[in-house]
């Protein structure tokens, strides 16, 4: 193994290398794609991994929605089609005795599932926008941008106070610019509320965007007169718990505390975010996967293009080897000398690829950075993957160079000399 | 130096065999100036190319230099050839991408000597063929004449015993053939035993025994007067 580091070795190589110029591009063209191929499309997978991450930062995506609807079958005495509204209570029941469950919010709104939206009004400009009843526990389902002020707190819901935060696009539709709304009073179907901050669209949100209002659900129970009742309710699993299951447990124990058929599918509505999120997931994974598998396939087919050149060139090159041998070079030196060429020329396309690779990610980056919803964030290769490729391409290199290599030394050298 | 006892080699034509050498005896003495002739199809190249180490022989025994060279391994026998033969081939055989001095260099390459020494020897050989000058050119841009003094000063340049010469004269015109013959005779003169195969009577009169082979046999062997090809050029 020493001659693989004797300069003589090298110059040898560099040599047939130089003087075959045509020959060394074409052949590291096959090599170069596949490493391109291999870590433009790691990086991508990755990238778009970073970007959903990204997305979903501060957002419980372990969750289920939770509603009533009406029942499907009649039981316990009751009629089907009999409208099942959740309370409160229910929301204290389930994070009391359902394993898992890390926190319940409950929800009221006016202006989407039910009812027009409320009209609000500041001095002579008004609009009408949704209106949400919530706890501040809503914050960690999904994060919210606040520009100005403050969100909702613990003592607003104590004290029942009337204040609100609005949604940016409100603040442009009913104040003036440059007006700070935070302190101002604003009318929501016909009572005065203080505005306390302003919040910015947020892209993980489901139903707010940027013209919703936020009032304590305190507040909104007491002034549109909902008693105990909720529009729904968030369950957030912890992040490790199996949402599926959670979703099971929590429907069995509102059936039995609502009278409902345990068979019932219509009684309850729920969209699970955990399944879903559990998908994008799963589909980022198999992207990376299928990423890796056609990565490989390309280098392993960059190398065979290798392989196959070289074997030509071996053809070609019978003459000189069979000098070489008549010289005294010995078979292994033959034959060291065009595998090391295979394993050179697979290296340095593999490099080639790497760079070009990178920069192309790199420039990719900085496209996806001005595209807000594209989830493309750092598109990056681990240097695992990175190590990989190298030692597959070194060791794809050597046995594909063994072919042409053993075919080089098993003409005998006098055959190759006779030919002209 | 070559001592060859009943040779015999035969080569494998699909299910025809063709006998080529039937029973050689040769024996070459150190210093000797031999030519091989015989018309084409007699065996000389087959003989050389055996001598050479290129080719095995299937019955007989060869010693070379007081080495019996018998079932040798591949690598053994590049070791040989390195260590104890000198080549010159009717086609010059040079690299074609390296310079005349890499080329005269290529067999200290594989005899493992330093770049330095392998530099130094091998414009030591280049200047004896009297082409120092051209060192650092191309094959493509020499000469036959040149290609060939070249190719003499590479098989020159790994100090062999014995240098084998096959049709060494058969691409150059009579001119410069006998300007390499001169160049030979020069080497010998200094001791070294030299092996040419040829079918040109002017260049084996230029040698010092003339072996003839007819159909794989020898049916000539005489020492003859040396025609010094000094006198031509």
């Amino acid at each position: 193994m020493r001659f693989i580091f004797t300069r003589d070795t090298w110059q040898e190589i560099f040599g047939s290398i130089r003087k075959n110029k045509l020959r060394t591009a074409i052949t590291i063209i096959g090599v170069f794609w596949g490493i391109l191929l291999f870590i433009g499309l790691q990086g991508a997978a990755k990238g778009m991994e970073n970007g959903f991450e990204a997305n979903f930062k501060g957002m419980a995506t372990n969750s289920i929605f939770l509603w009533g609807q009406q029942t499907g079958i009649p039981y316990g005495g009751f009629n089907r089609n009999r409208s099942v509204r959740i309370e409160l209570g229910d929301t204290y029941r389930i994070a009391n005795q359902i394993e898992g469950v890390q926190f319940v919010a409950p929800r009221n709104a006016k202006g989407i599932f039910d009812g027009a939206p409320p009209l609000v009004v500041n001095n002579l400009k008004s609009g009408n926008y949704k209106v949400f009843g919530d706890y501040p526990v809503i914050d960690k389902v999904s994060k919210k941008k606040i520009r100005e002020g403050r969100f909702l707190n613990q003592k607003d819901i104590d004290e029942k106070r009337k204040i609100c935060v609005i949604g940016e696009r409100i603040q442009t539709e009913l104040f003036a610019k440059g007006e700070n709304p935070v302190g101002k009073y604003i009318k929501i179907s016909n009572m005065y509320f203080q505005v306390v901050g302003v919040y910015k669209r947020n892209n993980t949100d489901f139903f707010e965007g940027d013209n919703s209002i936020f009032i304590p659900f305190t507040t909104f129970k007491k002034v549109f007169n909902t008693g105990n009742r909720i529009g729904w309710m968030v369950i957030a699993g912890y992040p490790d718990e199996d949402i599926v299951a959670i979703e099971e447990k929590t429907k069995a124990l509102l059936k039995r505390r609502y009278s409902v058929h345990p068979d019932d599918e219509r009684a309850f509505g729920a969209a699970n975010l955990g399944e879903m999120f559990g998908k994008i997931t799963g589909f980022v994974k198999g992207l990376k996967f299928t990423a890796l598998i056609v990565g490989i396939a390309t280098i392993l087919a960059g190398v065979i293009a290798i392989g196959n050149i070289l074997l030509i060139t071996v053809k070609e090159r019978t003459k000189e080897i069979g000098i070489r041998r008549a010289l005294g070079a010995t078979p292994g030196e033959i034959r060291g000398q065009i595998v090391l060429e295979s394993v050179f020329l697979t290296l340095v396309a593999g490099i080639l690829g790497m760079i070009v690779g990178g920069l192309l990610l790199s420039s990719l980056n900085n496209v996806a950075k001005d595209l807000d919803d594209f989830p493309f964030v750092n598109p990056t290769v681990s240097l695992e993957y990175i190590a990989m490729a190298i030692a597959l391409m070194v060791v794809l290199g050597t046995l594909i160079g063994l072919i042409p290599a053993q075919r080089a030394v098993s003409v005998r050298p006098i055959e190759a000399l006779r030919e002209e | 130096m070559i001592q060859i006892d009943e040779l015999h080699k035969s080569y494998r034509m699909g299910s025809n065999s063709l006998h080529v050498l039937k029973g050689i005896n040769l024996d070459i003495k150190e210093g000797e100036f031999v030519s091989i002739m015989g018309s084409s199809g007699s065996g000389k190249s087959t003989l050389l190319n055996i001598i050479g180490m290129l080719d095995e022989a299937e019955k007989g025994s060869y010693v070379l230099d007081g080495v019996p060279i018998k079932n040798l391994s591949e690598k053994k026998a590049a070791v040989y050839r390195n260590k104890f033969l000198g080549f010159i081939f009717q086609s010059f055989n040079l690299i074609n991408y390296k310079n005349a001095m890499e080329n005269v260099a290529l067999p200290l390459y594989y005899q493992g000597l330093s770049r330095k020494l392998r530099k130094e020897k091998a414009l030591y050989y280049l200047e004896k063929v009297g082409l120092a000058d051209w060192a650092h050119h191309l094959p493509s841009e020499l000469s036959g004449g040149q290609k060939q003094r070249v190719a003499i000063a590479r098989a020159l340049a790994s100090e062999p015993k014995v240098l084998l010469a096959d049709e060494p004269t058969g691409a150059l015109d009579t001119q410069t053939s006998y300007e390499v013959m001169e160049f030979l005779q020069g080497i010998n003169d200094e001791g070294k035993t030299i092996l040419v195969v040829t079918h040109e009577h002017d260049i084996a009169d230029m040698t010092k025994r003339i072996v003839k082979l007819k159909d794989g046999k020898i049916v000539e062997d005489k020492f003859v007067e040396q025609v010094r090809a000094s006198q031509y050029v």
